[in-house]
């Protein structure tokens, strides 16, 4: 099923959608299965997987210590497209691959869109790849029935807004804030004018991310966009309290989306 | 070839290389940017005002110094040196940060963030800050905090922040990571007074377009002074602003050989250098598209240097460009001939080279004998070696000196 039919048709028994996210290899593979067993558990509804980096420039600490360990734990390309085999093969939720863009260009446009393909993700978050320099990626996900998620940014010009909207798929990622992931953003009217406007021009479905954490912030959202996306916050619990920590704090999550 | 070369036709491309791959967010300044760049190029009274700036504060035009005992003792061709190191802080980085700062002024930002390796920038930075009456912060590897102490300390008396990053490698790259996360959460205050030709558009073109003024002085120097332009340039190349700088100019001129000399490290059958146009590949990270020394799946690798300013992944996207295209010849030096090379040119003409600088000094020294007598060398003297004084004492292994260090500690 195509990625915005998926999330209209979950949409109709829950307010909100989750999408949460996983540094591929941090803190471990296997912890990293825990992770996506809890998330199917709560009833999470898309999970980004990252590949992880060596230069993680738009993150902030957290995910920045979880790549460079990821890396150091060994995990090459090979790792992270296997374990998105298994995860699509065991899990219900939509998975996609998020990282930065170098390791893409490195393996080419066609064989990045045909690996996503055969490991049944269904598209790709490349934060560090402005919609002008996709190229030929637009075509491979085309022919390979993926979904390229672009990013937006409450300081684009109305302008920019229109040119990134114009190549949207599945959804769009609207970052909440100015700054790096893993810094808490506090919900307030900013973000209300910067939806609108995604609103006015793109029909996609809207998703907020960026420093969200809490079941309330979830529930704020409520009735403004499709989907919340739950990044560090989770991950710092699984780093504080542990996998019942994380499990305590995702069923919190899934909750608010009821 | 120079008017070519800013007229591609995707903006900020030289060939393939270049570009501007940056989180959207940043969007919008780096475009504000672009345009306050090229209405400040428009403005003929600003190119003046920042030679003005220059010679007042910058002892520029700095001179060309015929290097007469060492074209003596190698018996080739005549070398002459382009004296960067007496710019105000000693390297040509103080051309790009006081370029910036004026374009800073004209954006009205009252803060500027800097990335840092050798130190050389970060105090340039500094300085410009303290003059021109900005908020300033460094970051800079915690690997070089160590290696360049005596230039943390200069920064911080200039009243900059100086914050080391312990991410990845804790060098230079890592430095640039984290002043891109500042800014990426600062913009509408900050600007980001990048080091060197590398990072998105703008950046490549500006610092070059600054720099340039290196090669535009030499240029009408080496045609007093020797009556015509030289046989072959050489610069040493980190990201590559010195090199442009000089360069550029030239880029016309086909009789004119340019040579860029990176850093060999141990050696590059060793692996641990940054000849990134020798052994890196084509990649995208920091902003642009270029060569870096990377693994094969597009994970950087490790870099080393005696010089902590050429001590990087990548290399700036118009010199990419100009190495595909055979414009300039890339060649490298290990750390033991630049060490050789900056004790001969301390000891035989009484000018004391910043490591970095040595390198494009020590492929002079390969090179020279083997040319004919009237054949003329240039070489960029991109900045001085006193900041260098710990590492050169060591590697000279200066018992005298290391004395000195270890009465200073007790008396501490
Ligand atoms: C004296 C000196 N020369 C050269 C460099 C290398 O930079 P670039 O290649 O941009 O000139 C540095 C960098 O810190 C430096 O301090």
């Amino acid at each position: 099923m195509n990625l915005t039919n998926y999330i209209r048709e979950r949409l109709q028994q829950k307010q909100i959608l989750l999408m949460t996210h996983v540094v591929v290899g941090y803190p471990s593979l296997d912890d990293n299965w825990t992770m996506l067993e809890m998330m199917q558990q709560s009833g999470v509804d898309l999970v980004e997987l990252q590949m992880p980096f060596t230069e993680p420039s738009a993150d902030g600490p957290l995910f920045v210590k979880a790549n460079q360990q990821a890396l150091k734990n060994g995990i090459r390309r090979d790792d992270y497209f296997e374990f998105m085999r298994k995860a699509t093969a065991a899990f219900d939720f939509k998975i996609l691959m998020m990282g930065y863009y170098n390791p893409v260009f490195v393996m080419g446009h066609h064989e990045f869109c045909r690996e996503l393909h055969k490991n049944e993700s269904c598209g790709f978050i490349l934060p560090d790849l402005p919609v002008e320099e996709f190229g030929d990626l637009f075509e491979y996900s085309r022919q390979y029935e993926l979904s390229p998620i672009l990013v937006c940014a409450p300081t684009n010009t109305p302008e920019r807004l229109r040119q990134v909207l114009a190549h949207g798929s599945g959804f769009l990622y609207c970052a909440a804030r100015k700054g790096v992931t893993g810094t808490k953003t506090t919900l307030d009217q900013s973000q209300d004018g910067f939806i609108s406007r995604c609103r006015e021009i793109s029909d996609l479905p809207l998703a907020l991310g960026f420093g969200l954490s809490e079941a309330a912030d979830i529930q704020q959202l409520h009735g403004k966009v499709e989907i919340a996306i739950v990044g560090s916050a989770l991950l710092h619990s699984w780093q504080e309290n542990g996998p019942q920590g994380y499990q305590h704090h995702l069923a919190g999550l899934a909750e608010s989306c009821a | 070839m120079l008017k070519e070369l800013f007229e591609f036709d995707r903006p900020g491309y030289y060939g393939p290389y270049g570009g501007t791959f940056i989180p959207e967010i940043l969007k919008t300044t780096l475009d504000e940017l672009v345009l306050a760049f090229q209405e400040a190029q428009a403005d003929p009274s600003f190119w003046r005002q920042y030679v003005d700036v220059m010679q007042s504060y910058s002892c520029r035009p700095t001179p060309v110094t015929p290097l007469e005992n060492l074209t003596k003792l190698l018996g080739g061709a005549k070398i002459y040196c382009k004296r960067e190191d007496l710019n105000h802080t000693g390297a040509h980085k103080a051309n790009n940060v006081m370029g910036q700062g004026l374009l800073v002024k004209r954006m009205g930002k009252p803060r500027v963030i800097a990335e840092t390796g050798a130190g050389q920038h970060g105090v340039a930075t500094a300085t410009m800050a303290a003059r021109f009456g900005l908020e300033c912060t460094v970051y800079m590897g915690e690997v070089d905090v160590e290696r360049q102490r005596p230039n943390v300390f200069w920064m911080e008396q200039l009243g900059a922040e100086v914050i080391p990053v312990t991410d990845g490698t804790a060098t230079l790259k890592d430095a640039i990571n984290q002043a891109n996360r500042d800014w990426a959460a600062t913009m509408e205050s900050t600007h980001y007074v990048l080091g060197t030709v590398c990072g998105p558009h703008p950046f490549p073109q500006m610092v070059s377009y600054f720099q340039s003024i290196i090669g535009q002085e030499s240029y009408e120097q080496m045609k007093k002074i020797t009556g015509r332009l030289p046989d072959h340039i050489y610069a040493c190349v980190g990201g590559g602003s010195n090199a442009s700088g000089i360069f550029l100019p030239f880029l016309d001129a086909q009789q004119v050989e340019l040579v860029g000399v990176e850093a060999g490290g141990k050696g590059i059958d060793s692996g641990l250098h940054a000849a990134r146009l020798q052994g890196g590949t084509p990649g995208v990270a920091q902003g642009y598209k270029t060569y870096f020394l990377q693994d094969d799946e597009g994970q950087m690798i490790e870099t080393h240097s005696v010089a902590a300013g050429l001590d990087y992944i990548g290399v700036g996207p118009i010199l990419s460009y100009l190495h595909d295209q055979k414009r300039v010849r890339f060649e490298s030096a290990v750390d033991e001939e630049v060490i050789d090379a900056a004790k001969l040119l301390i000891r035989k003409e009484g000018i004391i080279p910043a490591l970095e600088s040595s390198h494009a000094l020590a492929a002079v020294i390969r090179e020279a004998p083997k040319m004919k007598q009237d054949e003329i060398i240039l070489v960029n003297l991109s900045g001085r070696g006193d900041k260098d004084i710990f590492n050169i004492a060591e590697a000279i292994g200066d018992e005298k000196w290391n004395q000195f260090l270890k009465k200073k500690v007790e008396n501490l």
